[in-house]
């Protein structure tokens, strides 16, 4: 049985006192552990940014590229080797900037992987910009008189974009927060999971307190069914997206399901040798 | 009798151009003639002229003629454009209402009904292979050639249309035999019958990617690269592999980056534009040492430049693009065989020396059909350098279960792990790093992983780096890369000829630059020639940079879209002997 322990690494994480993202290690780090995962069959990869770091400070196989990309790495993995539990992560700047197009893509293409937003709506590592995420008017350091644009809704536009497991959890729950990522590792699909990680230096606005005071969990309502994907919509808008909980649950085939090369072994365990005779076949096209 | 002929034929895009000249190709190739397929497109999906030229000889051709025996025409425009490429006494093959061409009273124009007889037998579209059975008529070829062909490639839709096809073929040919005037000789004299492949290069990346055990491919579509994508989402899947359309060129570089870094072999193609989206995760490759192949097929730049036309301007991309320093691998086949043993060795470089390798061809290397000698797949063998086993990986591991993935190593090349080895776990990032991957910014460690890096490829020269054809009293060496290697040898046949022997240089290693060698050829000689498709005469600036103290260089370029004519090259060669160039790059001794 896997411990957390077998999880944690010996590098002490270089984020600040505080920060959210901590708490998104930790329930990462408890999740694999309660689902029994062996670190050396799973890999985590993770953009740029404060966030990004998560990838070197989980126990198993990490990969951190460049900012935006994630998910784009974390695919080539698993079509690569499906039998590994594959966990992209990023901050909002990574999936809903310069990654949006990715996100999107990811999405609707509903490849087996489980993505982590950690979304504190605001640039922390390039020191206090705005982020996509940003209320309008939020000022900043490139947003002096405050932001002019609306911020990006990632639940609406998961929705919209084909997502088959969508949560949004918060770091100052832990508890719940963990329940979210093991259900998203075990979605046999993509799962996103936004968690609501506040940046204890730059964002002032949306603080651990504001949080605990405006986020609603879906625990609590017995009547909502996250199967449906208009009551889901319905309850992200009506919430102004600050509702935790699964959203949105769907099962449909996954991307790597569908491959016409689902009956062969995984591709990084088959032989690479094509063989003289099948050699032949492909050139005869060409006689 | 002709011991090479120079056909073509034009019409609106949309025409079935492409159709006709590659049924003739092949069906010639199969004869044991030497093939060497053009085609001239425009960006655009119908209409628009379109021509296919196919040079059909004896002996191997790589190159457009300088100039054309033979043109059919599916319009007057055909005639209009390109009738003054003919030789005098050439021939113009089209319909009854088709004009002489204005400017060419030396041209004769056969009228042959074309669209008549393919109306008459059901369908426009078949006057394409009335037009195939004419030409084959003059020259002097059975047209039952076609007869194996036309069965299989329309089997599916019936024998009546296989019936009017052939029907089509010999009314053709019977046309073409009753107006010939019986004192032009077109007959080609016999080809030797050898069995031989006709593919395009990127025919033969793709047989390379397949042989050498890619299985992942995700690509974004450009021309001139789609093809290989193309072709390799029919074959991969059934032995296992994946093929991807992804979203953008960057989406599809970083997919190919982590399938790889998970121990795929792994590949994607693009051209000049997707190149440059992929820059930043070239050098992601290189730092975080994940091997990497990508395909670039040039074309006409910048911007979107010419998408359709002949291009060699991004060789100084591939050389220096991406920011800050790595080590690279770049190959330039210069013939469709040489395209594909080079992608074998491409997946097995970026193993080797775990860096990305880019495998550049052009336009015309791409997309120009060419006979090929059967390829040899006892020569494929798969090297996948220190990628190791689970027990070799479980005997580095260090007691906090890490794997020393980049340690330092005199060839500078550590051993490698793949996600889902135990004891394997490592981690690997863009960020500078440690032996076991974690970040650290400390000079001395920067130092140390930087000359780990560089000293993978500081003293390699890879085999094959060069292809010499030298002469003992050539005052003159020719050099070039990629698709300018047929134009180079027919000019040197021509120059040979009016009694100026000439050297040829191809140098189909760029980097790691193979510079002794080259100098070693180089200071043979007195005059070098460099012929390349760009503006500002990138190979040459490479050779001065590294061979810069030897004799004169000159550079020839040509950028207008077009391949070399072997032409240009022969009077460019009298034009410097002559008068001395302006366009001489360099003279230092």
């Amino acid at each position: 049985m896997a411990t957390v322990k077998d999880f944690r690494t010996s590098v002490k994480p270089n984020w600040c006192p505080g920060c959210g993202d901590f708490s998104v290690l930790a329930a990462l780090q408890r999740a694999a552990a309660n689902l029994d995962l062996d670190p050396s069959q799973m890999a985590i990869v993770s953009g740029i940014g404060c966030s990004g770091r998560i990838s070197g400070y989980l126990k198993a196989y990490g990969f951190h590229g460049v900012h935006g990309r994630a998910l784009l790495a974390a695919q080539g993995i698993k079509m690569a080797n499906r039998d590994l539990t594959v966990i992209a992560a990023g901050g909002d700047g990574d999936g809903f900037a310069i990654g949006t197009n990715h996100t999107i893509h990811a999405m609707r293409r509903n490849i087996d992987i489980t993505y982590i937003v950690m979304d504190n709506q605001v640039y922390g590592l390039t020191k206090g910009q705005t982020s996509p995420r940003s209320t309008q008017g939020f000022k900043t350091k490139s947003t002096p008189d405050g932001s002019l644009e609306r911020e990006i809704s990632p639940l609406q536009l998961a929705l919209a974009s084909g997502v088959t497991f969508l949560a949004q959890g918060f770091s100052g729950s832990t508890k719940e927060l963990t329940k979210l990522i093991e259900a998203g590792i075990q979605h046999k699909g993509f799962s996103m999971i936004n968690v609501f990680s506040p940046c204890v230096t730059y964002n002032k606005i949306n603080t651990y307190d504001w949080f605990k005071e405006n986020i609603v969990s879906l625990e609590d309502d017995p009547d909502y069914d996250p199967s449906s994907r208009e009551m889901a919509m319905q309850k992200v808008m009506s919430t102004n997206e600050l509702c935790t909980s699964i959203i949105y649950q769907e099962q449909r085939p996954s991307y790597t399901e569908l491959l016409p090369n689902a009956n062969h072994k995984p591709i990084v365990k088959q032989e690479l040798e094509l063989g003289e005779e099948r050699f032949q076949e492909l050139v005869a096209e060409f006689a | 009798m002709l011991h090479q002929l120079s056909w073509m034929v034009g019409g609106q895009q949309g025409e079935g151009i492409d159709p006709t000249g590659s049924i003739l190709s092949k069906a010639l190739n199969r004869q044991g003639y030497f093939i060497y397929g053009y085609r001239h497109f425009s960006s655009r999906i119908k209409g628009g002229h379109s021509n296919y030229k196919v040079r059909i000889s004896t002996k191997p051709r790589l190159s457009n003629a300088d100039a054309l025996d033979m043109l059919v025409a599916f319009d007057q425009e055909t005639i209009d454009l390109n009738a003054r490429e003919l030789k005098p006494g050439g021939l113009i093959l089209g319909d009854s209402k088709f004009k002489p061409s204005v400017d060419r009273n030396d041209v004769q124009l056969l009228h042959i009904p074309l669209t008549e007889i393919a109306e008459e037998l059901g369908s426009r579209i078949m006057k394409n292979m009335v037009a195939i059975g004419a030409t084959t008529a003059i020259l002097g070829i059975d047209p039952s050639i076609f007869t194996d062909m036309i069965k299989k490639q329309f089997a599916r839709k019936g024998d009546k249309i296989v019936q009017a096809n052939l029907e089509a073929i010999r009314k053709g040919a019977e046309s073409a035999k009753e107006q010939l005037n019986p004192k032009t000789d077109f007959t080609l004299a016999p080809a030797d019958g050898k069995s031989r492949l006709l593919m395009m290069g990127n025919d033969a990346i793709s047989l390379g990617a397949m042989a050498a055990g890619c299985r992942v491919m995700p690509a974004y579509p450009i021309t001139p690269a789609s093809d290989i994508m193309e072709s390799l989402v029919k074959r991969l899947p059934e032995i296992g592999g994946v093929v991807l359309q992804t979203e953008d060129e960057i989406a599809a570089v970083i997919t190919a980056i982590g399938a790889s870094y998970a121990g795929a072999r792994a590949m994607t193609a693009t051209s000049g534009p997707g190149l440059s989206l992929m820059m930043e995760a070239i050098g992601l490759s290189g730092m975080t040492e994940t091997p990497l192949v990508i395909v670039d097929t040039q074309r006409g730049g910048p911007s979107t430049g010419l998408p359709t036309k002949n291009e060699q301007s991004d060789l100084n991309t591939v050389l220096y693009g991406s920011h800050g320093e790595i080590p690279r691998i770049v190959l330039a086949p210069s013939t469709a065989e040489e395209c594909f043993y080079d992608t074998v060795h491409a997946f097995n470089y970026a193993e080797q020396y775990q860096c990305p390798v880019i495998l550049m061809t052009d336009l015309a290397l791409s997309l120009a059909l060419q006979t090929v000698e059967q390829l040899d797949y006892s020569q494929v063998k798969i090297s996948r350098g220190k990628l190791l086993s689970d027990e070799e990986v479980a005997a580095l591991t260090d007691e906090n279960g890490y794997f020393p993935r980049y340690a330092d190593s005199p060839d500078g090349i550590s051993p490698r792990a793949m996600p889902g080895q135990k004891g394997g776990i490592h981690y690997v990032t863009g960020v500078e790093h440690n032996e076991i991957g974690r970040p650290l910014e400390g000079t001395a460690n920067r130092e140390k992983m930087m000359k780990k890096r560089m000293r993978k490829l500081e003293n390699v020269q890879l085999p094959n780096s060069l292809i010499t054809r030298e002469k003992d009293d050539a005052e003159w060496l020719i050099v070039g890369f990629g698709s300018t290697r047929g134009p180079i040898e027919e000019a040197r046949e021509q120059l040979a000829a009016d009694g100026i022997p000439t050297s040829h240089l191809h140098i189909r290693v760029l980097a790691p630059f193979p510079t002794q060698s080259v100098k070693d050829v180089l200071s043979r000689y007195e005059r070098v020639l460099v012929v390349e498709n760009n503006a500002t005469g990138q190979l040459a600036a490479q050779l001065r940079q590294y061979v810069g103290d030897i004799s004169t260089i000159y550079s020839q370029t040509k950028f207008n879209g077009d391949p070399y004519y072997p032409s240009e090259i022969t009077e460019h060669v009298k034009e410097l002997m002559a008068h001395g160039n302006s366009q001489r790059l360099s003279y230092v001794r």
